[in-house]
């Protein structure tokens, strides 16, 4: 089909009409959404013209759902209803969750599929919901500012987010309505958003403190291309973690334990936040804590203070600096900036000890809030297909490693940490019992060679092996990782060429019938008339794949195809157009996947033909 | 793991991928710079409008442009997938035929690794160690190139035990490396 042609990604039925796509920053404290309008990105403001949404949902009854600054107001009075925080819960298990346990102040219940579920007065609710209700009220906002529905969302995720994390991230934004064009590692976001691809050549580092998480990337900027060398990080240490150090700090001082109720450690957090934020400013702060029996202690919390309590945290975010470093097989003295992401990094002393691990001051001109959404919305214009000619690409790791268990307990690696994607690796099993039918497989993520140690992301069986005697049965399973950095496996018995069926078992995920089950309750499926949308996704494709094929027939049907090959697509190309003038989705369908066949072999010859055309366009003086 | 060869129908290996000759020897820049023009062209994030079947291609198309870049770029992965094309393979699993002398030589390096770890000086000692693993292993490289691009059965033997022998370094090396860190 029309690789090459299609490789103008504003090709669509309308070309010259500019479509909607935003970038969402989908942030542990706080969430934005921006926009490319006439050529340049900025974040969108809500009606009060507030850019910043707090990722705060407050479930008040079961159809009244509040999202931001009004669910935040209530987050002392109302604790238990109101979820702060929640990315922090994304693609978590329940046990993870007990190690969070005495910050987070929520009743849980436990999910079909082991995934947490929060208690609210609108029933159970599980993280990818309740982040699906800031991804929904951010799609609105979005579409009354652009004034038209969004033809697709980039959606940022910190770099060291694992396969489960990026999962119920990607689950969410379809739970909210999104076509999710990709996921998007927030340090990339930021490295776009800088505008590094312009001119710069060299190696950059992106340091990532956010509200929840730290991340750290190596990238290397070429002629528009970003390739991330390494990425490193600690999904379970922000901002929060030095707000917290400061409360107990406060909690101390005032002389109360760690007994105080809910919506107390609330109001505690929530002061803590205030002098850390007030100390960037100046040199003191006052604070004060009410006792649980109302007497109130009133104290000075001046910066030499502040630095014994979160001096420990920050030398933690240094540890993943130097192995993402190694990684990346680059010296120090090689980084030519640091980019500095993510709220915490407003902190003096973090610049501070950045700049002395470094030996340069970092870079902080873009609002630390703001430079992820934006660089996502860069992307999300490019992909949308807006910008036909621009040369940026960005080329992303996989931050830990995949494997699989092997006897004893052990996983044995299949795709490394750090590369690049998208990668496939196929490995062979054999049965190992005569008339063997099934073999279990199970799927983790991290770098310790224990599977106790690493993340257990999915168990798969294999079944519909044909029988026969040990070992003769080989099942080659190939593992592959997309551009969202997302895992699929499929599997093949090789002696008998059979296909074997997989059967996933998320280990923390939602379940597919979760999703749909979700979907079918989601207020934004039900306003929609599924069937009509159904049809118009259908029409949509048909015109793109007719515009494509007789694009790619014109280009290269002469050269690579037999007349009677020709002939068959043409033939099909004739099917799908008298398709699509009817009103029948299932037809249109059926045509589509017949084209489909009919062209494969033709695609595959015109993807090796751009090989040569790729390559042909070298000139030497590039590789000096 | 040598498993990306012969994985998509597109015909080529790693060298005729990237239009290089079959030899040890590659320009490291050059062979960037002509990854970066394949993946400029078939990226996913080029097809995110285009059909299925194309988007498909497209992603196993790039998986290949990257494990072939990947093992070209490495010298030790390039040396192991040349053997590979000869038709011999480096997997010690199956062929556990080593020379004695360098059995007990890993023997002497794994001694001298617990040792370095349990001194009182251990960070300069595994420093120490590491410099001397990456020096052997530019040797190893060096050696390994000369071999391979001697074209004979005898000579691609000797590079197989080159590989392995680099293979041994690059743990030595990789377990220091994870050592010096601090939890």
């Amino acid at each position: 089909m029309a690789l090459l042609q299609i490789t103008e990604p504003g090709m669509s039925t309308a070309p010259h009409q500019h479509r909607l796509a935003v970038g969402i920053d989908l942030g542990t404290t706080n969430s934005l959404v921006a926009s490319v309008r006439s050529g340049i990105a900025a974040t969108l403001p809500d009606v009060q013209g507030r850019h910043i949404l707090p990722s705060v949902v407050r479930y008040v009854s079961a159809t009244d759902i509040h999202v931001g600054d009004l669910a935040l107001e209530a987050a002392t009075h109302d604790p238990l209803n109101t979820i702060a925080s929640v990315k922090r819960l994304m693609g978590r298990g329940v046990a993870d969750i007990k190690g969070l346990g005495k910050h987070l102040p929520y009743e849980f219940a436990e999910g079909i599929s082991g995934m947490p579920r929060i208690r609210t007065v609108a029933g159970e609710r599980s993280p990818v919901e309740v982040s699906a209700e800031i991804l929904k009220h951010l799609k609105q906002r979005a579409e009354a500012t652009l004034g038209g529905e969004l033809v697709g969302a980039v959606v940022t995720v910190p770099a060291y987010f694992d396969d489960a994390q990026r999962q119920a991230t990607k689950d969410a934004a379809r739970l909210a309505g999104l076509n999710v064009l990709r996921l998007l590692n927030e340090p990339t976001a930021a490295a776009v958003a800088y505008g590094l691809d312009k001119n710069a050549t060299g190696v950059f580092a992106i340091y990532d403190f956010g509200g929840g998480t730290f991340d750290i990337s190596i990238l290397r900027l070429n002629r528009g291309v970003f390739e991330v060398l390494a990425t490193a990080g600690d999904t379970a240490l922000g901002g929060d973690d030095l707000d917290h150090a400061i409360a107990y700090w406060m909690m101390d001082q005032a002389g109360i334990s760690g007994d105080a109720d809910r919506a107390a450690l609330r109001r505690l957090a929530r002061d803590a936040r205030a002098a850390k934020e007030a100390l960037s400013e100046q040199e003191r702060v006052t604070v004060e804590v009410i006792r649980p029996d109302v007497t109130v202690w009133r104290g000075v919390l001046t910066r030499d203070q502040l630095y014994p309590l979160i001096d420990a945290l920050i030398d933690q975010t240094l540890v993943p600096c130097r192995r993402a470093l190694r990684d990346a097989h680059i010296p120090l003295t090689e980084i030519k900036e640091i980019v500095m992401v993510g709220g915490s990094t407003r902190m003096p002393r973090v610049r501070e000890k950045v700049a002395q691990f470094f030996g340069r001051a970092p870079l902080t001109d873009i609002d630390p809030d703001k430079v992820v959404a934006l660089g996502a919305a860069i992307q999300a214009d490019i992909l949308a297909g807006n910008k036909p000619d621009a040369d940026m690409l960005l080329l992303d790791v996989i931050p830990l490693s995949l494997g699989i268990e092997i006897m004893g307990g052990m996983v044995e690696k299949i795709i490394p940490r750090n590369s690049t994607i998208p990668i496939a690796k196929a490995q062979e099993f054999t049965t190992f019992k005569d008339g063997q039918t099934a073999i279990a497989i199970h799927v983790l993520q991290g770098e310790r060679e224990l599977v106790a140690d690493c993340r257990s992301l999915a168990r798969f069986e294999l079944r519909g092996i044909p029988p026969m005697v040990a070992g003769a049965g080989r099942i080659r399973v190939t593992f592959q990782v997309d551009a969202d950095g997302l895992l699929s496996v499929s599997a093949h018995e090789q002696t008998s060429g059979a296909q074997a069926s997989i059967v996933v078992q998320p280990s923390y995920g939602l379940t597919d019938r979760e999703i749909e089950q979700m979907l079918r309750d989601s207020l934004v499926y039900a306003k929609d008339d599924s069937v009509a949308r159904a049809l118009r996704e259908k029409q949509v494709d048909a015109d793109r794949a007719d515009v494509a094929v007789a694009a790619a027939l014109a280009a290269d049907g002469a050269a690579l195809l037999s007349p009677a090959e020709r002939g068959a697509i043409e033939r099909s190309l004739q099917e799908l157009r008298a398709a699509r003038t009817g009103s029948d989705g299932e037809r249109i369908k059926r045509a589509l996947d017949a084209l489909d066949m009919s062209t494969r072999d033709f695609a595959a010859r015109r993807m090796d033909a751009g090989i040569r055309q790729a390559l042909a366009g070298h000139r030497l003086e590039e590789f000096k | 793991m040598q498993t990306g060869r012969k994985e998509f129908e597109l015909g080529r290996n790693y060298f005729e991928l990237f239009e290089l000759p079959l030899t040890f020897d590659i320009d490291s820049a050059d062979l960037s710079a002509r990854y970066r023009d394949l993946q400029r062209r078939f990226h996913p994030d080029r097809y995110v409008n285009a059909p299925d079947q194309d988007r498909r291609l497209s992603l196993q198309m790039t998986a290949f442009i990257n494990e072939a870049y990947q093992t070209l770029n490495d010298p030790l992965a390039r040396g192991r997938y040349i053997l590979g094309l000869h038709g011999m393979g480096t997997d010690e699993e199956t062929d556990t035929v080593m020379d004695p002398g360098f059995l007990v030589e890993q023997m002497e390096l794994r001694e001298h690794l617990e040792d370095a770890r349990r001194a009182p000086d251990a960070a300069p000692r595994l420093a120490q160690l590491a410099q001397d693993m990456m020096r052997r292993l530019a040797t190893a490289t060096e050696e390994l190139g000369h071999r391979l691009n001697e074209d004979s059965a005898s000579s691609r033997l000797r590079a197989r035990s080159i590989v392995r022998e680099m293979q041994f370094l690059r743990k030595v090396l990789q377990e220091i490396e994870e050592l010096e860190l601090p939890a």
